[in-house]
């Protein structure tokens, strides 16, 4: 039982924050970035390719470098800390793991080397405006065959980066149900779909995206219920989300706790004041809390057991959800009104909380699913 | 990054796990598991079975029984204990005392003191709080005043727990009114045999009798039971209460609480709210256990890993959560304390309430959560 970084882990998260500080260090170069399309930065994205992060989840036959969760989870937590708006957790971990669970050989090879390379933006279409949550469902989207040809209706939004995706995974319920996976986009065969781009609050992208007997190419077998392989994807992507959601809340301690020795009201520095003082320590608590939960989650990924898998995102995402709306609130309320401002990062850091908290599910959605197997063990085993 | 124990560490933990289950005496453990209280006679043999095991003092110095173990060792071996039912060496004796006379004491006071405190054939009490000396520990007045060898003893101490049951007191005396507070208290062993100490029962709000207030008139103290050096007393309090990485956290016996609660639930288990509660206390319990294995495996050297300081703050509420979701499980049932064992309504359920009151002292001793809240702001955030 080992819960550090090996040398390597280390040398990979000191390169990627080296790369990412001197992007972003400086909070109003990721607001110039928001402020203009597509949201992020081209060049940098490129430079991640150069240091083979966007690659880091592919086998290595695929054009990857086959690196293993806690890599990828490194990079995440490197991309929360500074909010990056790089389109690295749905594009790259989500997106491009659907096609290397689903995908054919050439598929893998062809688009995962082009994303690894930087060459190829993907985003994943699943969210629907009508029909449940958080699940593996596309009932408002659906696939036919005429001929050999592929084609989807339905309507997904919010689609995340889904304006600038050079090709979106799209979920579908197939002919016979079940829920398939399919390509759209520049790379497909016909017409585009009806994509329409808009901001999201953390200053993201999304897009709505209305598919009309649009042309697609299945990823694999098309017969294929990939219910269970998107299942187990979402679930790799919440722990994920979470290790983003961890960087962003220990740099929202970091900044409260700067503010509170600096900013001087009454004459004296705010850390004289125990009320402040014990709110922070509060959230000092629950960051460590989630922390514990977020490495375990992480390397349980590893240990490939599917249902073992799917508690632990649910648990994790469960006490994420939890922290980060407590962190997020109090380090606005402990700066108070500046805090309130879009030019300082902390309010947008809340921000960007919020949507990692909605985006494959909230506490409450988790709390729901753990509840139904509440009665099937005596206590929980953190070793197993 | 590995989640799993190594080969070693999993072989350990099932030696210990065989050892609690099938050669602990059971009917101690059932005691434990059912939430009865255990008997002055039952604290003692327990830890003699465990002493004569080599399980009652593992963290010692390895000439006074202690094994070697690492950080993760022991805590295995101390949730495995809890797990079981198997009640943990007296506190006083095998986390409090022992590793402070080991540390500073004597080596005559090692060679009198220590075997019989690891066997519990001393059953040592705390003296250190006082009425006007909780949190604020340094401004105790419990004076011991020079008189050719011996050491002459007035004052008052309170909240001793179990001290009913003591054969010695380590206690924090000033032996120097004229210095700053910190630098004037020395620690010393008293005999509570001694004319002039007083125990006086103290009754809480369980209806229990569990701690005391310990008297001191004119109690003459031989001048070879002080500890260390005079007036260097609050570096051994410093050391006693801050040494600690393992078993900070209640976490093997609030598991078992819960365990043992959904058990006893019954069909309430049905009510969403219910299963509700009860998923956000196992996976707090879990983010709490988490982050107990975190600091057990990577405290390095004498520095605890800064995460322990969680451990007690979270800890103790999960603690009194549990026992807050059992007398509303119980409901009115809950309110049949004082029932006699004919009653229709289960043990569990009449026990749920005193016990709720009782945990309420979790948060407040050890250093209460406002002061673990301090430690976090000041030592940690630097606030």
């Amino acid at each position: 039982m080992d819960f550090t970084y090996d040398d390597e882990q280390q040398a990979l998260r000191e390169a990627v924050r080296g790369l990412l500080t001197k992007q972003y260090g400086d909070y109003e170069v990721r607001r110039r970035t928001t402020a203009t399309e597509p949201g992020f930065d081209e060049d940098l994205w490129r430079r991640l390719a150069e240091m083979g992060v966007l690659g880091l989840p592919f086998a290595e036959s695929d054009g990857g470098v086959g690196a293993g969760p806690v890599e990828i989870g490194i990079v995440c937590r490197e991309l929360g800390r500074v909010l990056a708006p790089e389109p690295y957790l749905t594009g790259v971990v989500l997106a491009g793991g659907l096609v290397s669970a689903a995908g054919s050989p050439e598929q893998r090879a062809e688009v995962l080397g082009a994303v690894a390379a930087g060459e190829r933006v993907l985003a994943v279409a699943h969210d629907e405006p009508e029909g449940p949550r958080w699940t593996t469902a596309a009932p408002g989207t659906t696939a036919t065959q005429e001929g050999d040809r592929w084609l989807l209706t339905g309507t997904k939004d919010p689609v995340l980066h889904g304006a600038r995706a050079d090709q979106v995974v799209v979920t579908a319920t197939l002919p016979d149900g079940g829920t398939g996976l399919f390509l759209v986009g520049a790379n497909s065969d016909g017409d585009a779909p009806d994509r329409t781009g808009y901001a999201t609050y953390d200053g993201g992208r999304a897009a709505r995206i209305v598919l009309d007997g649009t042309p697609a190419v299945p990823l694999g077998d098309p017969t294929t219920d990939r219910s269970g392989t998107l299942a187990t994807m979402l679930d790799l992507t919440r722990v994920m989300a979470a290790n983003q959601a961890l960087g962003v809340m220990q740099a929202q301690l970091a900044a409260t706790t700067s503010y509170l020795t600096s900013r001087k009201q009454f004459g004296v520095t705010l850390n004289h004041f125990q009320a402040l003082t014990f709110r922070a320590a509060d959230m000092y608590v629950s960051l460590e809390l989630t922390h514990s939960i977020v490495d375990w989650a992480t390397m349980t990924i590893a240990t490939g057991d599917r249902d073992a898998l799917a508690d632990a995102a649910a648990r994790c995402a469960l006490q994420t959800s939890r922290a980060s709306r407590h962190i997020g609130q109090e380090a606005i309320q402990l700066h108070g009104g500046i805090a309130m401002t879009a030019e300082y990062s902390v309010g947008t850091a809340t921000a960007h909380l919020t949507v990692l908290d909605h985006l494959f599910g909230d506490g409450d959605h988790h709390l729901r699913a753990l509840a139904e197997g509440v009665t099937d063990h005596d206590t929980l085993e953190a070793l197993g | 990054m590995q989640l799993e124990l190594s080969p070693e560490d999993a072989a350990f933990r099932e030696e210990m796990r065989t050892f609690f289950t099938t050669e602990f005496p059971q009917e101690i453990r059932d005691t434990v598991l059912e939430g009865r209280h255990l008997t002055r006679d039952q604290i003692v043999e327990s830890q003699r079975v465990l002493n004569k095991a080599g399980l009652a003092v593992p963290h010692w110095p390895q000439e006074w029984g202690g094994r070697g173990w690492t950080d993760l060792q022991r805590h295995l071996w101390h949730e495995e204990m809890q797990r079981a039912g198997v009640p943990v060496p007296l506190a006083f004796n095998a986390s409090m005392i022992g590793p402070v006379l080991a540390q500073f004491g004597t080596q005559e006071q090692k060679e009198r003191f220590l075997p019989a405190t690891a066997n519990l054939d001393i059953w040592w009490s705390q003296g250190f709080s006082e009425p006007d000396a909780g949190s604020d520990l340094a401004s105790l007045r419990t004076t011991a005043v020079r008189d050719g060898d011996d050491w002459v003893v007035n004052g008052q101490k309170t909240w001793t727990t179990l001290g009913q049951h003591g054969d010695w007191i380590f206690t924090l005396v000033r032996t120097d009114p004229e210095v700053k507070k910190q630098a004037g208290i020395s620690m010393l062993l008293i005999d509570m045999t001694l004319p002039g100490v007083e125990v006086r029962p103290i009754e809480l709000i369980d209806g229990g009798h569990e701690v005391n207030e310990v008297w001191f008139t004119d109690v003459r103290v031989p001048g070879d039971l002080l500890v260390g050096e005079v007036n260097g007393g609050w570096t051994i309090a410093k050391f006693l209460l801050g040494n600690e990485r393992v078993g900070v956290a209640p976490v093997g016996i609030t598991k078992r609480a819960l365990a043992t609660l959904k058990d006893n639930a019954g069909d309430r288990l049905d009510d969403p709210l219910v299963r509700a509660r009860v998923v956000e206390l196992e996976n707090q319990l879990l983010a709490l256990e988490l982050t107990a294995l975190r600091v057990v495996a990577h405290s390095a050297g004498g520095e605890p890993h800064p995460a322990s300081s969680v451990l007690k703050l979270t800890g103790t509420e999960l603690q009194q959560a549990v026992s807050e979701l059992a007398v509303d499980l119980a409901g009115p049932a809950s309110i049949a304390s004082g029932a006699d064992e004919d009653s229709p309504l289960p043990g569990w359920a009449r026990r749920s309430a005193p016990t709720y009151l009782n945990l309420r002292k979790a948060s407040i001793y050890g250093g209460s959560n406002e002061i673990q809240r301090q430690i976090i702001a000041r030592s940690i955030l630097g606030l």
